[in-house]
């Protein structure tokens, strides 16, 4: 029987080779809202209350285009709406928390630590204290995560424009992306997302950011029928 | 305003987070959503990368000999074969350096 802390450090040494990309992710987001010209202030609070990577940069070059706030809050929406998922799977562990504990666990779920504490999850169902486990992966990114954007942002204000540091975010978006390169439905719904943004990105608001996911979720649900 | 956006995307945020885990009912997601859901990756980050590389910073589409074009290719073969997000984002990069300071 294992005690809460040891399982805690299980989630930590589970996600710890996370943080090789987690702290250059973190850095890049720091860095460009900086560039970008945001309030450092409000680009490191985004890392507190947002606290989802892919979204802050989105949502920073969303404002930063010229978007509307709302466009740029419901891309964040659609981009995060993945934690409905994650958390749907890992309720079945966390049925037994108490509502507080539930409300207090939600706010550590994010990419890599779902992934590594599903994995622990389903191995030791039946062990007391496992959402441990799951604090673990959870703190240990949420802590990278924040010192990565505090670095990135002073990192930011040193590097100098010509090196074009913009370009890093469709990079970043690439290396998300290249696990699923293997898997044929989901190199259509890349591709079907992908050539909508360029057919609608003189959509009024940016609103192409939100029809195009629209339109490749759509794809999505008819390779899913094809696959059957 | 922008200050107000992020507090309101914060707490949507955390709306997608809790409410799988603090309903009672999670199967009110069925087995079809889920999976479509499993494609929110594919299906978002395009918008954000097509965009990113294929247009420039006045809005217009960028010529084929562009740096960006080569930077990300290099960048999706060495994540391809990589499976390494570091690498894929670096030797993007750097690629993307070498065009830009030495052609």
């Amino acid at each position: 029987m294992l005690s809460k802390s040891e399982i805690f450090k299980k989630g930590f040494l589970a996600v710890a080779p996370h943080m090789l990309s987690v702290i250059p992710f973190g850095i890049i987001c720091g860095a460009i809202g900086v560039e970008m010209g945001f309030n450092p202030y409000l680009v490191y609070a985004m890392s507190i209350i947002i606290f989802g990577g892919a979204s802050q940069i989105v949502f920073l070059q969303l404002i930063s285009a010229g978007a509307s706030s709302f466009i740029a809050v419901a891309s964040v929406g659609i981009i995060n709406s993945r934690h409905l998922l994650y958390g749907a799977v890992l309720s079945e562990y966390l049925e037994k928390l108490t509502l507080l504990k539930k409300l207090i666990i939600s706010y550590f779920i994010v990419d890599q630590g779902f992934a590594e504490s599903n994995k622990y999850f389903k191995k030791n169902k039946d062990q007391k204290n496992i959402h441990y486990h799951l604090l673990g992966t959870g703190i240990t990114l949420w802590i990278c995560w924040q010192i990565s954007t505090i670095l990135g942002i002073i990192l930011g204000s040193f590097i100098p424009d010509e090196l074009g540091l913009k370009f890093a975010v469709p990079l970043t978006f690439i290396a998300i992306l290249v696990s699923e390169l293997r898997k044929v439905d989901h190199v259509i719904v890349i591709l079907v997302s992908g050539i909508s943004s360029l057919l609608f990105f003189e959509a009024p608001l940016k609103s192409y950011i939100i029809i195009s996911p629209i339109i490749a979720l759509f794809a999505a649900s008819l390779v899913l029928r094809f696959k059957k | 305003m922008t200050w107000l956006s992020v507090i309101v995307a914060g707490i949507l945020t955390y709306i997608t987070r809790m409410t799988m885990i603090t309903l009672v009912d999670r199967r009110v997601l069925g087995a079809k959503l889920r999976q479509v859901l499993g494609y929110v990756p594919s299906a978002v980050f395009p918008a954000i990368i097509f965009p990113a590389i294929f247009f420039n910073d006045y809005g217009n589409l960028i010529e084929l000999t562009d740096p960006k074009i080569y930077g990300a290719l290099f960048a999706i073969v060495v994540g391809y074969l990589s499976r390494n997000i570091i690498a894929t984002i670096f030797s993007g990069l750097i690629s993307y350096w070498l065009i830009i300071f030495l052609i």
